[in-house]
């Protein structure tokens, strides 16, 4: 086994368990802080197998940009989704999911 | 087994648990703490696999700017109580016990089981042949960039239309 394909192996097994505990994680709060955390724990798993997967087949540069365009949206989706939070937050005084039956439609 | 390896494995090994502890300590804050953490074990990871640029990007925003925003937005929020805390804490033990069990086991299984075929990616040849990531974010992917300064000025937007929402109401 190549050196390149062992890497690539043990980086991919690593992603399967980040992204375990992500989806474990969000499957199973009702903390919507909590929910955005989970999404942080997937999308690091996410990034690891771009970057895992350029190193393996020699596009490390190509992954990179992917990378960083994963990055910036994940930064807007953050502050989108915690800005959201805090409007329930104060609507509710509470940011457990299992509590918000009230939304307007 | 070679020292790089084995590094690349602690390494690996170090994300994995400061995921768990993450999405498993009682308190949020904590839990911001411990996205900074996991996103530095990240950007280590990608220093060593060569991606240079993408690690800076990964530490400043992700170590710096997320857990930042996190902090901020915990902070806004109602603090628990002595008593809440506590509930808290039984509550996730039982929720969360089964997940470093599971963790664990198919951890196992993927590294004891012989992989049936090569895992390592086709090589895309949309790139070309330039291992310079300005030069690939410039010269191939620059729709890309376009859609991050869109996505970037939407998120801005957004936010400022939510606290415009909130003051209104208030």
């Amino acid at each position: 086994m190549g050196n390149e394909t062992a890497m690539f192996e043990l980086f991919a097994i690593g992603v399967v368990l980040v992204l375990i505990v992500g989806i474990y994680s969000i499957v199973t709060t009702k903390n919507l802080l909590r929910v955005l955390i989970g999404m942080e724990v997937l999308t690091k798993g996410v990034t690891l197998l771009l970057v895992a997967a350029g190193y393996g087949c020699g596009q490390i540069a190509l992954a990179q940009a992917l990378a960083i365009t994963m990055i910036v949206i994940e930064v807007a989706v953050i502050v989108v989704a915690v800005a959201l939070v805090l409007c329930i937050h104060r609507e509710h005084q509470s940011i457990d999911s299992s509590l918000l039956r009230e939304i307007k439609g | 087994m070679k020292p790089d390896f084995m590094l690349n494995l602690v390494l690996m090994l170090a994300l994995v648990a400061t995921a768990l502890w993450t999405v498993m300590t009682a308190r949020l804050l904590r839990a911001a703490i411990g996205v900074a953490v996991a996103s530095a074990v990240l950007a280590t990871i990608m220093f060593r696999l060569d991606a240079k640029l993408a690690a800076v990007f990964e530490l400043s925003v992700c170590a710096g700017l997320i857990p930042a925003i996190f902090i901020a937005a915990i902070g806004l929020t109602r603090r628990l109580d002595a008593e809440g805390l506590a509930e808290r804490r039984r509550e996730k033990l039982k929720r969360f016990a089964l997940l470093p069990i599971l963790v664990a086991a198919v951890g196992l299984a993927l590294w004891l089981i012989p992989m049936p075929a090569n895992l390592l990616p086709l090589v895309a040849p949309a790139a070309g042949p330039t291992q310079d990531v300005r030069e690939v974010l410039w010269a191939f992917r620059h729709v890309d960039l376009i859609g991050q300064m869109l996505v970037l000025a939407a998120g801005a937007f957004g936010v400022v239309v939510l606290v415009k929402e909130v003051r209104r109401g208030q």
